[in-house]
């Protein structure tokens, strides 16, 4: 596959891709990639081991006065970050902003503040024989955990999840992404900087490294990337029974129906997937739109892309560029096969409506609309991962959700409709990581969802919550006393019926159905008016609330008599009468 | 060496001990067709109507309700299981978790409402569970019955199309199964597929959306290594070594009777029986003549003879057995057989057997014993228990005998196990809101109760937003500017302070913008 390097490079002699970068003009502060020797690796894996074992990570103060470093790491770096950023992929500052700056830091807060919460135990609901005893579910650290980012967001990827795996008690081993050198050179530095560097460490390097890494024992494997080295890491990681989370990407489809606000969806469509010069994991990889307002909206995304980035996007400031120029030849493989329109395939000809100008040089590809794509199309083979946008007639909704459902599971699908019936059919007939209505991209910055994919987009999710979730096991805990061991004779040998009748009467929950539950709630409720009834009737009984006019009402209730409470006059009552 | 629960090895298939006269076995060239036309039902959307989830959910407790009979025999013939422990061990956990199931399954079901930021209050952002597609549920033989349906009924919750593998070794199970089955449940969306090592592989090689897997840590890197092919999630439910401690402080002869009950129920081939003892030493003998007395209380003197102790499962699994009781008698000078220690070969039984002092590295300590062999350690403290524990494999429960509260926190923070049960033996498995998985080397994810449905559902973030105000959007449009960035900075970004109060009084602010915010929805929801 091309596009195999987002993430891990596999081809063994990486340098060569970053070659080119040298030469360019745009990288000023050109440094090199730094590499942990790969000698060192195991080293620093068994002494992570060692360091978790001593319980050093598992305090609560510890995670949070290392969350809160986190925090000032993020906060006093900010600066340095866009700088990163600009290097390795002229990244405007904004971007950066909102793509790794906001989604750290936010999640690091939500961390801090949930802390305790997250951790204490988590008591559940016991069956009748289990009443007396206390059944808890605690979330308890997994021990060393391996965090291995792609370079399009490259602290995103691999901080976001540190949070997760710091706030779960866990030792971390950070992998950032090779192609992303000015980053991984930074984020190497910040955290041996910020961190408690005996339980999190970073290892810079490509294939060799990386091989080497997944040949250790680690408690969990977070990766980011995309779905061919996911297989090799999930083959890893079965060797030692390692689990895994693979955040993938896919082609992203994007649905524009035909009742929608077409200029506003434009504009959303093309923020989302020429952001980071479309090198997104959840970028709307191509448009299916229905045929009745096809023109208008293609209209309109070319004003969108003028409005954006002015008539030549190339002055622009905000617009990022591609990350290494083995990416450019293969964005550039992609344009060329699509606008020629002598193809073997004799597909009919894709026309470039928009963009397609690009200069090497920079690796600078201009935003490019490809109208009238089809199915059979060269972007339409894999994901494009780059500022590049097919667009392909659909005739009605059906036809939209046949082309989705015949293609493997995205991990974002975005539909643009105000029909409800439209937005139900998605919901329902459709399989992705995320669905969004009527924008893009908006559903990675929501820290309470899960964001993770499904099929081939990946499996497992993290952000917020799901993050400590992810990166803790759930014990369960339950603790019995001796007391009740006078009916322990019950489910002990030697058998016969009477004990089994008794403990099935026991244990056995029983089918209730619809009304057996309402019956059940109506009785709870019942109960609960009832006592509170009583407890008002107490009080009222006994005086204590004798000034309260409130329960005046109460003294003519003819329940009293009922429950058992004297009407009789006592010392109290004459002076509520009054 | 006990590769054998869950999939045969490839010595054993040459001879197919069980042969085609018990089990016929599904044809290899069937398979890939057979997971095909599940996965065409699947997509014609058939099995996601919750009434259709319910249907198929009732259907299988009929199938119980129907056959409870038919169950013991099966089990009967694969372990001499008796009725008793059959409807303790293999139905009650399946009749619970499928009333559970159809008590809740419209609450499961429906989409959760997440928290959502000031600046998108007009928007509705929802978690949807949504079906996996065709998962593989691959069972084992020492529950063959339980740990099939169990994992199906979180799959049929869910709205999956299910291909289910019963293990081989436990044939008279699984020709019931394949025989009953079809006739309860939809068979062009749950089938019964039948085979050893052959059949697993060529069934592997298909692609499915999940896999759940009870067995041993051998086949379950087969099993994961198959799955990364076509990036499979996998649920991972193996063994271990579960250790019991018996702390000075319990009360031992219900501690005895207790463990005696969890480590023989089965004859001890249980995944989460009590594996082995560190009793404190001042305890010990206390502790040996409770068992020996419990052992007698329940099985009678003549043990061979109770109808109420269960059958070794295979000639295979009865020789490794009885090899480690030999080993453990001959190599070492320090342990004894205190208790047991008899075997007949005929009848695959081996006598509930306790072999005391036994030393760390003898072959028991080794591998998981699965049989009703249960060796005994002394300690002198409860460190000495954290570290040996520690040092070995995370187990997939432990158990801690203790009234000592200081005691039982201390093995609650410092170790690591799929469950901690303390002063009783299997009963967690039994409450269906725990999650039953192990950790490291015992298996990965969890399932039972609501968890089962979790582990067959995908979440899916869903978010829903509208037109309305959309000329807000050149916020976050480029051209980029300083100010809007500075708005981005106010709307969206949170701050911390380690400042207690500040934290409250940013609280109230928070529930103050909150409820406004409800309140604006409501408003802005009129126009937009």
């Amino acid at each position: 596959g091309i596009n195999a390097e987002y993430g891990v490079s596999q081809k063994p002699n990486h340098h060569n891709h970053l070659h080119p970068k040298t030469k360019s003009s745009r990288m000023p502060s050109f440094e090199s990639l730094r590499e942990t020797p790969i000698d060192e690796i195991p080293q620093i894996v068994y002494n992570l081991h060692q360091v978790f074992n001593s319980n050093k990570t598992k305090p609560e103060e510890f995670r949070r006065a290392q969350l809160e470093k986190l925090l000032d790491l993020i906060e006093n770096s900010r600066e340095d970050i866009y700088q990163a950023l600009a290097e390795d992929l002229r990244r405007p500052s904004f971007e950066s902003y909102a793509g790794d700056y906001l989604a750290v830091k936010n999640d690091v807060v939500e961390a801090l503040e949930n802390l305790h919460h997250w951790m204490a135990p988590k008591c559940v609901a016991k069956p009748l024989p289990n009443l007396t005893d206390k059944a808890q579910v605690i979330r308890e650290p997994l021990g060393v955990v391996l965090i291995m980012g792609a370079w399009n967001f490259p602290f995103m990827e691999t901080l976001k999840p540190l949070v997760g795996a710091i706030a779960a008690g866990n030792c971390a081993v950070i992998k950032p992404s090779e192609l992303a050198v000015s980053s991984s050179n930074l984020i190497a530095r910040l955290v041996s900087q910020y961190l408690d560097d005996s339980c999190f460490q970073v290892v810079t390097g490509g294939v060799e490294e990386t091989t080497t890494l997944l040949k250790q024992k680690f408690d969990h494997i977070m990766y980011t990337g995309n779905s061919q080295v996911g297989r090799i890491i999930m083959r890893a990681a079965a060797e030692n029974l390692t689990p895994v989370t693979l955040e993938l990407g896919g082609k992203s489809p994007t649905v524009v129906d035909s009742n929608v606000d077409i200029i506003a969806s434009a504009r959303r469509i093309v923020w989302g997937r020429f952001f980071n010069a479309g090198q997104v994991c959840v970028a709307p990889d191509y448009v299916l739109c229905l045929e009745s307002i096809h023109d208008q909206l293609v209209a309109e995304m070319k004003k969108a892309i003028i409005e954006f980035y002015g008539s030549d996007p190339s002055i622009s400031p905000h617009y990022s560029r591609i990350i290494n120029q083995r990416h450019f030849q293969r964005l550039k493989a992609i344009l060329n096969a699509d606008s020629s329109d002598d193809d073997a395939k004799k597909q009919p000809a894709d026309v470039i409506v928009c963009g397609g100008e690009m200069d090497e040089d920079t690796l600078y590809i201009a935003p490019t609309i490809i109208d009238q794509a089809t199915l059979d199309s060269p972007s339409m083979n894999e994901e494009i991962f780059g500022p590049v946008l097919p667009i392909i007639s659909v005739a009605s909704i059906s036809e939209a959700i046949d082309v989705i459902r015949s293609r493997p599971k995205p991990l974002a699908l975005y539909v643009f409709s105000n029909d409800a019936g439209v937005v139900e059919r998605f919901k329902i007939e459709t399989s992705s990581g995320g669905l969004v209505v009527n924008d893009t991209l908006l559903h990675a910055g929501i820290q309470s969802f899960p964001f993770g994919g499904v099929g081939e987009s990946g499996f497992g999710a993290y952000s917020g919550r799901t993050s400590f979730e992810t990166f803790s096991h759930a014990k369960s805990f339950l603790q019995r006393s001796f007391a009740g061991s006078a009916l322990d004779f019950l489910r002990f040998p030697p058998f016969n019926e009477s004990k089994l009748g008794w403990y099935k009467y026991a244990a056995e929950r029983t089918l209730v159905g619809k009304w057996g539950q309402i019956l059940r709630k109506v009785g709870w409720w019942t109960s609960i008016g009832i006592a509170t009834w009583a407890v008002v009737h107490l009080i009222h009984r006994r005086g204590g609330c004798g000034g309260c006019v409130g329960f005046g009402w109460l003294k003519g209730c003819p329940g009293r008599s009922l429950i058992g409470f004297s009407s009789a006059p006592s010392a109290t009552t004459p002076v509520l009468n009054k | 060496i006990n590769a054998e629960y869950g999939l045969l090895n490839f010595a054993q298939t040459k001879n197919k001990m069980f042969g085609s006269d018990i089990l016929p076995y599904t044809p290899i060239d069937q398979i890939p067709d057979i997971v095909q036309s599940l996965k065409q039902t699947f997509k014609t959307g058939k099995t996601r109507s919750e009434s259709f989830r319910r249907h198929q959910l009732h259907r299988l407790l009929d199938l119980l309700n129907d056959n409870s009979q038919e169950i013991h025999t099966a089990t009967k013939k694969d372990l001499g299981k008796p009725a008793f422990e059959s409807d303790l061990g293999e139905i009650l956990g399946i009749r619970n978790d499928i009333s559970r199931a159809l008590d809740d399954l419209s609450c499961w079901m429906a989409p959760k409402n997440e928290g959502k930021g000031f600046a998108m209050i007009t928007d509705q952002v929802q978690v949807i569970y949504e079906p996996l597609g065709v998962v593989l549920i691959i069972g084992a033989w020492n529950y063959p019955i339980q740990l099939i349906l169990q994992p199906l009924i979180g799959a049929i919750a869910a709205g999956n199309c299910a291909v289910i593998k019963p293990s081989e070794v436990s044939a008279h199970t699984a020709f019931w199964l394949t025989q009953t089955l079809p006739k309860y449940l939809d068979p062009d969306c749950y089938r019964v597929i039948n085979g050893a090592v052959d059949e697993t592989t060529a069934l592997l090689q298909n692609r499915f959306d999940h896999i759940l897997y009870t067995g041993n840590s051998t086949v379950g890197r087969i099993v994961m290594r198959a799955a990364a092919e076509h990036l499979t999630p996998v649920t991972l439910e193996m063994g271990g070594k579960s250790p019991t401690i018996v702390d000075a402080s319990a009360d031992i002869r219900i501690t005895a009777r207790r463990i005696v009950w969890g480590k023989f129920l089965n004859a001890g081939q249980t995944c989460i029986a009590p594996d082995y003892i560190l009793v404190h030493s001042q305890v010990h003998d206390e502790l040996i003549d409770e068992i020996r007395k419990a052992i007698n209380d329940f099985y009678g003197p003549d043990v061979l003879n109770s109808p109420h102790y269960s059958r070794i499962v295979s000639q295979r699994q009865f020789e490794r057995l009885k090899a480690l009781i030999d080993k453990a008698t001959t190599q070492e000078s320090e342990s004894k057989i205190v208790c047991g220690g008899e075997s007949d070969s005929s009848q695959k039984y081996i006598a509930p057997t306790i072999i005391d002092n036994c030393s760390p590295e003898s072959p028991l300590m080794s591998s998981e014993i699965f049989g009703p062999i249960l060796p005994v350690l002394r300690i002198n403290n409860i460190d000495q228990a954290i570290s040996f524990i520690n040092d070995r494999e995370k187990p997939l429960a432990i158990y801690l005998f203790s009234r000592t509260s200081s005691v039982i926190e201390r093995i609650k923070s410092e170790t690591t196990s799929g469950a901690l049960l303390v002063n009783d033996t299997l009963l967690h498995a039994v409450v269906q809101d725990l999650p039953f998985g192990g950790v490291g080397e015992s298996g990965m994810g969890a399932y039972h109760g609501q968890r089962s449905f979790e582990v067959f559902s995908h979440k899916k973030a869903y978010m829903r937003r509208s037109f309305f105000l959309s000329q807000l959007d050149t916020l976050r449009f480029p051209p980029y500017s300083n100010s809007n960035l500075k708005w981005l900075f106010a709307i969206f970004e949170r701050t911390y302070s380690s400042n207690k109060l500040t934290r409250i009084v940013r609280e109230f602010l928070a529930l103050f913008i909150f409820l406004t915010s409800f309140i604006l929805n409501f408003v802005l929801k009129k126009f937009a």
